[in-house]
């Protein structure tokens, strides 16, 4: 008995180095690709910059779609909150300390979440894809008709952000608001890997396969729902008050059912259920997206468009996903 | 008597048919009950009325004497009472050890934990390691479901129920589907299951049945028409009538 707890504990201690070893290789890589990325281009951080907002964005919508099977074309609901939300705490209440911003933002954001995910939650399948589509289009035009907070249109200026920790001044080149948001980046990967692995995110996986067999365990598959919508607010809140922090103007676009879609789109091209999908799949779509529109003004789109119908017809499961079951397939054959 | 499970009088009707009709069924700790019936008995919608799937129109359901009749499936759950699949539910992109630390982090409470992994909580890892060693399916701990086979699934599936542990169990047609090989294994397992546990086993495959059931219940045309020891069940005319008239081998027993 006492030679089974031995070993027992030893396995344990041998995953957790194995789950921390994993979660390292993560972070060094991210943090390779972004250091790349300002060696490779200087003068196109800003671009940099909002590949990071929207990948927060995408890791978000990651959460309730990859994870929990939640179909939604509204999420970008949450990140529009978090960029009106730290931007005009900004522009109408004076807190232009980053730190400050980036809080409300994200609480902004998770209160939108959970708005939003009360209301998608009622419903399943096409009825909640409806439902989620309604919720991007009303939040669109309130933010429309609320002109006197959101600027309506014309997008929300006079967004002047102090230096972060009052040292680092958000600078012409974006180097701080790139550093802020790798360092953003980073933080909610390392979190949401903890989360994705642990007794709740295991709950919302098996949520996803088949929430009768999660009710007959007796789990509450409504109230863990909605706290990983909040969860996911919380994370695209990020994004959005990143967005507001590096660009200081906030656009009626953050809010739009076309941001929305594109989320989902860049999901589904990395990978859905995985981190790392999603990560790969908002890089590779927005910085194709800006080689082919450089290359070929008039027909990116249609360009865009054929790489997308190829993944989906040849790698399902997103590249991230595709290339994960391969090098699995390969380690068994190889066993 | 102590009644761990206590159905009285329960009704339900679908558009003026009574697919459920004035059903009392209690059980003590212990009780092993088998429940059968001809096709469209109305075993299915009494196991939906029992577990709190579907409300019955009239009759009540208690638990170890609380009333429960008002009470969704997942707080019945809570309260002890668990039941396992006709086809099997699992979650195919999940490993056995997932389900049971799932189903004994559930029944602590625990699910709701963010920063924590199971595999780090040692007191949950020994415990599914011991269940799922109990049902002879711990080399499997870390193969995904969907890769293991029917029989084997069965068995996480008895395991998931006894890792809640529950006071009353429903297990439906445990060993429906499952090649003759494997079914020994899984009549194995719930001969073992704990001797306090009160158990009603809806079933097909009388052979089990008699193996397993030391008193019967059955249902015909949403009426329990008979209630009382498996050597008497065979005899009783109305049962023969209803049911057993159907089976060859009656004819043999009679």
């Amino acid at each position: 008995m006492a030679l089974t707890m031995n070993t027992e504990t030893l396995s344990t201690a041998r995953d957790r180095r194995a789950r921390l070893t994993r979660d390292a290789v993560g972070v060094l890589v991210i943090l390779a690709v972004a250091v790349l990325g300002y060696l490779l281009f200087p003068n196109n951080l800003a671009l940099l910059t909002r590949i990071t907002a929207i990948a927060l964005l995408v890791l978000s919508l990651d959460l309730v779609t990859g994870y929990c099977g939640v179909a939604t074309l509204g999420h970008a609901a949450l990140f529009g909150a978090g960029a009106y939300g730290a931007g005009i705490a900004a522009a109408h209440f004076g807190i232009t300390d980053p730190i400050a911003m980036l809080a409300v933002g994200v609480v902004a954001g998770a209160l939108a979440g959970l708005v939003s995910g009360a209301v998608v939650l009622r419903a399943h399948g096409l009825p909640q894809l409806v439902l989620s589509i309604a919720i991007i289009h009303l939040a669109h035009e309130a933010a429309n008709k609320a002109s006197g907070w959101t600027g309506g249109s014309d997008g929300l200026a006079g967004i002047m952000p102090d230096a972060v920790f009052g040292l680092y001044p958000f600078d012409l080149w974006g180097r701080t608001a790139y550093v802020f948001g790798i360092v953003l980046l980073i933080a909610a990967f390392v979190i949401l890997r903890q989360i994705v692995r642990s007794p709740f995110g295991m709950l919302c996986r098996g949520i996803k396969q088949d929430p009768l067999r999660v009710r007959a365990m007796g789990a509450s598959v409504h109230g863990t729902l909605i706290r990983m919508y909040a969860i996911s607010g919380a994370v695209a809140g990020a994004g959005g008050a990143l967005n507001a922090l590096s660009t200081q103007v906030v656009g009626l676009d953050s809010l739009s059912f076309t941001l929305s879609a594109e989320a989902l789109v860049m999901l589904v091209l990395g990978g859905t259920g995985s981190l790392y999908g999603a990560l790969i799949g908002t890089l590779s779509f927005l910085w194709f997206e800006d080689v082919v529109s450089a290359a070929n003004p008039f027909h990116w789109l249609t360009i865009v468009g054929a790489l997308l119908i190829a993944v989906v017809l040849f790698a399902p499961k997103g590249l991230y996903g595709s290339l994960a079951a391969l090098l699995e397939r390969r380690g068994r054959t190889d066993r | 008597m102590n009644a761990i499970f206590d159905v009285r009088n329960l009704k339900r009707t679908f558009g003026g048919l009574a697919v459920t009709n004035d059903v009392s069924l209690s059980m003590a700790p212990g009780d092993r009950v088998a429940l059968i019936g001809p096709n469209g008995a109305g075993k299915t919608t009494f196991v939906n009325l029992v577990t709190g799937n579907l409300l019955p129109n009239s009759g009540s359901v208690a638990l170890g004497g609380e009333d429960v009749t008002r009470l969704g499936p997942t707080e019945r759950v809570r309260r002890g009472l668990v039941r396992s699949f006709q086809v099997t539910r699992l979650f195919s992109e999940m490993t056995p050890e997932e389900h049971v630390a799932l189903a004994i982090l559930q029944r602590e409470g625990r699910t709701g934990r963010m920063f924590a992994s199971h595999r780090a909580m040692p007191d949950v890892m020994d415990e599914v390691h011991a269940l799922l060693a109990r049902l002879g399916i711990a080399h499997l701990a870390r193969h995904r479901v969907s890769e293991i086979a029917y029989g084997q699934q069965r068995l996480l599936e008895l395991a998931l129920a006894l890792a809640l542990k529950p006071r009353v169990l429903l297990l439906d047609e445990p060993a429906a589907g499952v090649p003759q090989s494997d079914t020994a294994r899984i009549e194995q397992a719930i001969a073992d299951l704990p001797a306090d546990l009160a158990v009603l086993m809806i079933e097909h495959d009388m052979d089990l049945v008699f193996r397993f059931a030391r008193r019967v219940v059955v249902l015909a045309a949403g009426e329990i028409i008979f209630d009382g020891s498996p050597d008497a069940v065979t005899k009783d005319a109305r049962v023969r009538q209803a049911y057993l008239g159907s089976y060859a081998y009656a004819r043999s027993v009679a």
